[in-house]
């Protein structure tokens, strides 16, 4: 596929693959600023989970007919797809399931019920997602493992220096996010999963937040485990994805049991597929999976650099305009930080400010963002979160800006 | 400007959360409420003192929270101070059927509290307004001691 230069990609016209966008919200042109929460939908992959819908219809690896094998082929065609975007070693590697936390819990479940025990570690940081804190909790407490955060600095960055201290022989499993839903950090993924396999640990990537938005090589990274939902990255909601290193996903036993999972069943017991079916029971998301594939497809064309680098671009924009605003804080790193920018203002309430923008189409996301820990950390009930994505334009950051202002004067 | 933000926030609202009234501790409080909204993080911390007769005395509030529940809450306390179980319960139902009924007239007897009709435009807000009274409809249910309801709990019965 011809991928454009990264400084050639035309992001207007890019734009208008979006029919949403077009639209108006309370008389206003739209301006979309929560794809940190789910991202819109270009017409090729609306099209390509029609088109399947439509003309390919059918369940998976249990069809004689012609269109099972079609089906079958385009789902496992997918695998393979999403394996090439992460740099896997094998399709096998791959496991489709709901999204991120479907992904998390997984692990969590059938790999932590097995590994770990009373008194092993897992390892998470203050910055984490609910759904990259509260599986490991539930863990913890059937097994009585312990909990142990890497601190968050007042910038937003992680304590690195910390580290060592926190790395112990007794923790088996590291689990960060590499990009902060709420603060925009860039976590150095690479270097934490190095330090975590020199004290014998287990590494899990939360990349929901990056892996529509830039380059991720699963073998580079040397990470363990990664999950991500499809929802982030112009795909289908409902479906996501979890990697893992094909010789430790084969070690961990069925999660969920059911048809497909399974090789042979008697009444009395059952043998079991290897990884990745092992760990897809029933029938699975076949739309969602053939719709993730486009999607990869289509952020693969304009590619993963290109798209990182007008990410990067908006956010230090955003940056620079938000701190013109009275009273403005802006949360997290000044630099190295992902497309999203959480910031308070004296003016009112990231609940009332969130209200008013949207009448005005400005469409952004207030509260803890499923980070209440993180918050109270920073001494905040919440924030009010513009997420960015590589069809939002400067000029709608000038458009929050000027919303913003009239916010300002409205409450004050 | 949008009508409905007009409508949402007006000036007797922004008023009550910029200065809110009956803000603050109530030393012989015989009953205490936390009240959180855990999609928002919006906190209040509701002291009432009930009578013999079950009436309410006195009330404060302190807390944490937006323009809405902070101004629901202030106004709120004007309102009840002083009234009976069975006002309360009365003006309560009347107070929810106002923030989220299209139809329901506002009763006379709800006061400023009327003001804050325009919240049921905003039906993501209802909890908001809400939590005062669900944390002086626990006090009730209460009468005594101390005890913390979320917005995410059940409603009114």
């Amino acid at each position: 596929m011809h991928k454009l230069p990264v400084s050639d990609v035309d992001w207007k016209v890019i734009r208008n693959d979006f029919p949403i966008l077009a639209r108006r919200v309370h008389g206003h042109p739209l301006v979309y600023f929560d794809s940190a929460a789910t991202s819109q939908k270009p017409r090729q992959v609306l099209e390509k989970v029609r088109h399947y819908y439509e003309y390919e219809n059918a369940n998976v690896h249990r069809g004689l007919h012609e269109l099972s094998s079609r089906a079958t082929e385009a789902y496992e065609s997918s695998r393979q797809r999403v394996a090439n975007y992460l740099g896997a070693a094998s399709a096998d590697e791959i496991v489709f399931t709901r999204g991120t936390t479907e992904s998390i819990n997984l692990v969590a479940q059938a790999w932590g019920e097995k590994f770990l025990r009373e008194g092993s570690v897992i390892l998470l940081t203050e910055m984490e997602h609910h759904s990259n804190l509260v599986p490991w909790q539930l863990l913890a407490e059937r097994v009585s493992a312990r909990l142990r955060f890497v601190p968050v600095r007042d910038d937003g960055t992680l304590a690195l220096d910390q580290l060592s201290s926190l790395l112990t022989p007794e923790v088996k499993l590291f689990a960060f996010t590499h990009v902060s839903n709420s603060l925009g950090t860039i976590n150095p993924v690479s270097e934490l999963c190095q330090k975590a396999r020199a004290v014998g640990a287990i590494t899990l990537v939360d990349a929901a937040q990056s892996a529509g938005h830039m380059p991720i090589d699963v073998q580079e990274l040397t990470c363990d485990f990664l999950a991500f939902s499809g929802h982030k990255m112009c795909g289908p909601t409902g479906i996501g994805v979890l990697y893992g290193r094909g010789e430790i996903l084969d070690t961990i036993p069925p999660w969920h049991g059911g048809g497909e999972m399974i090789t042979s069943v008697t009444l009395e017991k059952s043998a079991f597929k290897r990884a990745p079916h092992r760990f897809e029971a029933g029938t699975p998301n076949i739309a969602g999976a053939i719709g993730l594939a486009a999607a990869i497809d289509y952020l693969e064309r304009i590619g993963r650099p290109a798209i990182f680098e007008h990410d990067v671009e908006l956010a230090r924009y955003a940056m620079q305009r938000l701190v013109e605003l009275p009273g403005m804080r802006v949360l997290g790193p000044p630099t190295e930080r992902g497309a999203l920018v959480g910031f308070v203002m004296d003016a009112a309430h990231p609940h009332d400010l969130t209200t008013f923008a949207d009448r005005y189409g400005l469409a952004m996301r207030g509260g803890h963002h499923c980070n209440q820990p993180l918050m109270r950390r920073f001494g905040l009930p919440g924030t009010t979160r513009a997420s960015f994505y590589f069809y939002n334009t400067s000029e709608e950051i000038d458009r929050m800006v000027e919303i913003l202002h009239a916010a300002t004067r409205f409450f004050s | 400007m949008s009508p409905e933000l007009d409508e949402l926030y007006q000036e007797v609202i922004l008023d009550h959360s910029r200065r809110p009234r009956n803000f603050g501790e109530l030393a012989d409080a015989t009953v205490r409420v936390h009240g959180d909204n855990p999609v928002c993080g919006d906190e209040i911390h509701l002291a009432v003192k009930l009578g013999v007769d079950g009436g309410l005395e006195d009330i404060k509030f302190s807390g944490h929270g937006c323009a809405i529940s902070q101004a629901s809450a202030s106004l709120m306390t004007m309102k009840l101070k002083g009234r009976s179980r069975a006002e309360i319960v009365t003006m309560l139902q009347a107070f929810h059927a106002l923030v989220t009924e299209e139809a329901a007239e506002a009763p006379k007897a709800l006061g400023d509290l009327r003001l804050m009709q325009g919240v049921r435009k905003f039906p993501q807000r209802v909890k908001c307004a809400m939590l005062a009274w669900r944390a002086v409809e626990q006090a009730l249910r209460q009468t005594v001691g101390e005890v913390t309801v979320s917005t995410e709990t059940d409603l009114m019965a």
